[in-house]
């Protein structure tokens, strides 16, 4: 559900009352309302669904989550388990026993 | 399970009985399915679409209603004729409906006079002499008209054919104003030239002249109800000096064919069937606009099924392709011209693409209109 | 289109790839709820990229899909009145009734339009004062509150000749009707991500406890979806059943405040019956009081229809992820995008249409 897409805020007037914008995704313009982020500013980027920004779009977010899957796997080469080295990016506490099994999940 | 209907407009199930003419009634087992949709009592927008339906339309309508007289053939774009004399002609029609009548980068006047120019290109000959049929909707504005017309003048000018016979009805209109025209081309073939559309054989190189997708978001951005603001413009535009540039190479040019209707997944689609082989596509050589991926992710439409209005898509010999290529990129309507795929020994009939992340889908036959949507 | 495109980089999506293949040591089947995320990962083969025994279930996020056959009817129905203008999202022309879609009404002369959101159907009412305007209000969560504001809007204004057929779905309950089931193989769920971006992931952690199945907010771009697969398969690995939010540059725990207190304004819970799977209690939305006026039920009083499925469709069981697709007898064969026989192979984002538009060769080459 939800072919939802981020944009750019270019301009946002007020229209018969309702807050709406102008946004930009990547060159095609759109008007969209912004009667539920009613506090963005030009400049920001809105997630859109059928003309409505639902959410803001994080970029410092989308940047970190990138980053993180930048950081994947690159240092497999120090870690023979790789199951070690995926749990310890995941955040995750590994607890493998001494022969390098895993304990059963549920 | 409804039984098959005929056509005497009753909408009545009668299986077998009357058609109009009194011609044997319409063997309906051969659509795919015999649901109750499909026996549609009607014309839907979809059977124009220039996809699945309108096929069948024709292999199921059309064709069987014309028997005899509709020459044996493949369906290419233009029919080839012989007229004696070893001269051989090649013949086209095609109607335009568009709406909006004028959309960024042209109108409904240049699509008439391009369009059927492309057809006749498509076969590989040199188009002379078209004819412009208008039908006019009552109410349709005088200027609107003027602007179509001056349209057509410049298209036919800038495209070196004659204009040398028409027609002008007004019909009393419930679908708005428009101004609909349908265009009627003959030119000449070369004796060396043989472009059809069963000739792609397996090893082929499949090529394309340039970006994908201009016309349809073009067109679909003013209209009603999904207007969004894009400078993108039609990419409606006359081959024929593109095609002379590639037959002059000396190629064996296996097939031509333009990508409207049903954009480029229709098109290959049509081509793999006709001539019976696979087709392998590379999703990544595939030279699509990011501003036309954008209008696409934002509507949810596939680049691969909007109309194309000044592209070609070419199917060569291996050994050829490098030649053909160049010789296009040399062309300023081929200037971003891309191999994107071979014809295959598998999978024959059906075209399948290898995705980014190295998965393959099936590029299948677009159905009825495309329409945008919300998840 | 900037954060979204660098979401498909293929030599990030491999490294999460072999990540996937690097933590799974045993067979797991989890389900996507929504329809977007079933139509990517059918689209870019990640099905095809995962280790041999991670399944993908896909599950029943599909509003065009689980709309009632009885309120297409209704559709229908009032399509066909010559005094309404019906404006519907393109998902829904070609959905099937019992005995036509909307796309044969309008050919049959009915007024029906395709509009990209909801607010175009308001100023089409309001440039035609003399004609009833229609709105078909289907959708997940994330399309509730474009609805809700085109109703409160109408409202504000006055208007008279607006109203909205209203067939809204909710996830939570759907999660706990699946997993209800006996015959569930799920164990684990990649929550909608859009749907989240509105209502927030508070809904979501007594689902994970009370049925001991991980919970990942999942995005739709191939990235994302990785990514929420990986997660998955962590914490399956690990034991764990938690809420865990994958895609957080569009989703925050507390949703869209503002459009959650209209959703609240406007809306109110009912039960709702999902074409294919049956009546789940208190799964949909239907107009609170306050809003009653704008119901389109009400304004044209559809009575009861009759209502007559095709007895060789199987989507219940595709939505509930029982079965596959191409396990169907018809699928491919009385059953195609073209000639469809249930909702999940019309929608594009239809389990059905998405294994028929980018089936795999292998499917083809049995069909």
């Amino acid at each position: 559900m939800c072919l939802a897409v981020p944009g750019r805020v270019l301009a946002v007037e007020e229209r018969d009352g309702t807050l709406m914008a102008e946004v930009d995704f990547g060159g095609v313009h759109k008007d969209v309302c912004l009667a539920y982020i009613p506090d963005v500013r030009v400049g920001e980027y809105v997630v859109v669904h059928v003309g409505f920004a639902i959410q803001r779009l994080d970029e410092q977010s989308a940047i970190e989550t990138l980053a993180n899957f930048e950081k994947l796997g690159i240092l497999e080469e120090e870690f023979g388990d790789g199951f070690a080295l995926a749990a310890k990016q995941a955040g995750v506490p590994h607890t493998a026993a001494a022969d390098g099994t895993q304990e059963g999940a549920s | 399970m409804t039984d098959a209907m005929s056509l005497n407009g009753t909408g009545n199930s009668t299986g077998q009985g009357a058609s109009p003419g009194g011609a044997e009634p319409l063997d309906f087992e051969g659509w795919v399915c015999p649901m109750p949709l499909r026996d549609s009592p009607t014309i839907v927008m979809g059977h124009g679409g220039g996809g699945a339906m309108s096929g069948e339309l024709i292999d199921h309508l059309f064709l069987p209603a014309f028997g005899d007289a509709a020459a044996a053939g493949d369906l290419p774009d233009a029919a080839v004729v012989n007229v004696g004399g070893g001269t051989r002609l090649a013949f086209s029609t095609d109607s335009f409906v568009v709406k909006p009548m004028f959309f960024p980068g042209g109108s409904v006047g240049e699509l008439a006079v391009n369009g059927t120019i492309n057809d006749l290109a498509m076969v590989g000959a040199m188009p002379l002499y078209l004819s412009t049929a208008f039908i006019l909707s009552e109410g349709t504005a005088m200027s609107d008209l003027g602007r179509v017309a001056n349209a057509v003048g410049a298209a036919a000018r800038a495209a070196g054919v004659k204009l040398v016979t028409g027609d002008t009805k007004v019909v009393d209109s419930s679908s708005g104003d428009g101004v609909y025209i349908n265009t009627a081309g003959i030119g000449v073939l070369r004796d060396d030239v043989d472009i059809r559309p069963t000739r792609a054989s397996v090893g082929d190189a499949v090529l394309i002249s340039g970006d994908i997708g201009l016309h349809g978001v073009a067109v679909m951005s003013c209209r009603e109800g999904l207007e969004f603001g894009t400078t993108i413009e039609s990419d409606t535009a006359a081959l024929h000096g593109l095609v002379e540039a590639m037959i002059a190479t000396g190629a064996d040019i296996h097939v031509l064919r333009d990508p409207t209707r049903g954009g480029v997944s229709a098109t290959l689609n049509e081509i793999a069937r006709a001539s019976a082989v696979g087709m392998d596509l590379v999703e990544q050589h595939l030279p699509i606009p990011q501003m036309v991926k954008d209008a696409c992710g934002l509507l949810g439409l596939d680049p691969l099924q909007v109309a194309n209005e000044g592209k070609l898509l070419a199917i060569v010999p291996a050994e050829s392709a490098d030649e053909v290529l160049e010789a296009m990129r040399r062309h300023p309507l081929g200037a971003g011209a891309q191999r994107i795929g071979t014809c295959v020994d598998e999978h024959r009939g059906m075209v399948v693409a290898r995705t980014g992340l190295g998965g393959t889908r099936v590029i299948d036959l677009p159905i009825g209109e495309q329409l945008p949507r919300i998840c | 289109m900037k954060y979204l495109d660098e979401f498909s980089n293929p030599e990030l999506a491999k490294r999460l790839i072999d990540q996937i293949h690097a933590v799974t040591t045993r067979p797991w089947a989890m389900m996507e709820v929504c329809g977007g995320q079933t139509h990517s990962i059918i689209r870019h083969g990640i099905d095809q990229l995962l280790p041999e025994g991670v399944e993908m279930i896909h599950g029943p996020g599909c509003p065009v899909c689980v709309t009632p056959l009885e309120i297409i009817d209704k559709a229908l129905e009032i399509a066909k009145r010559p005094d309404v203008i019906f404006c519907s999202f393109g998902d829904m022309l070609r959905v099937p009734g019992s005995s036509q879609d909307l796309f044969q009404i309008k050919s049959e002369g009915g007024d029906v339009r395709v509009v990209y959101s909801p607010l175009d159907a308001l100023k089409l009412a309001r440039a035609n004062p003399d004609k009833q305007v229609v709105f078909f209000g289907i959708g997940f969560e994330t399309t509730a509150p474009a609805n809700a504001m085109t109703v409160y809007q109408a409202q504000r204004l006055g208007m008279k000749n607006f109203s909205l057929l209203v067939s809204h779905v909710l996830v939570p309950p759907a999660i706990a009707a699946i997993m209800e089931s006996p015959t569930c193989r799920v164990q684990a769920f990649l929550a909608a991500g859009h749907v989240c971006s509105v209502m927030g992931t508070q809904e979501y952690p007594p689902l994970a406890d009370k049925y001991k199945v991980p919970i990942v907010v999942t995005g739709f771009e191939p990235l994302d979806i990785l990514e929420g697969i990986r997660r998955t398969v962590v914490q399956l690995e690990q034991g764990r059943h938690e809420l865990e939010n994958a895609y957080p540059r569009a989703v925050r725990d507390e949703g869209n405040l503002p459009a959650k207190k209209m959703l609240l304004d406007v809306f109110e819970p009912t039960d709702r019956t999902w074409r294919g799977i049956g009546m789940i209690p208190q799964s949909g939305w239907k107009l609170s009081e306050k809003y009653r006026d704008f119901d389109a039920e009400e304004r044209f009083s559809v009575t009861d229809m009759h209502t007559d499925e095709s007895p060789l469709c199987r989507s219940g069981e595709v939505l509930q992820g029982l079965i596959k697709p191409h396990e169907c007898a018809a699928f491919g064969k009385q059953c195609t995008p073209r000639n469809p026989l249930g909702a999940t192979m019309v929608s594009s984002e239809g389990a059905c249409a998405a294994y028929y538009a980018y089936r795999r060769l292998e499917l083809v080459e049995t069909t």
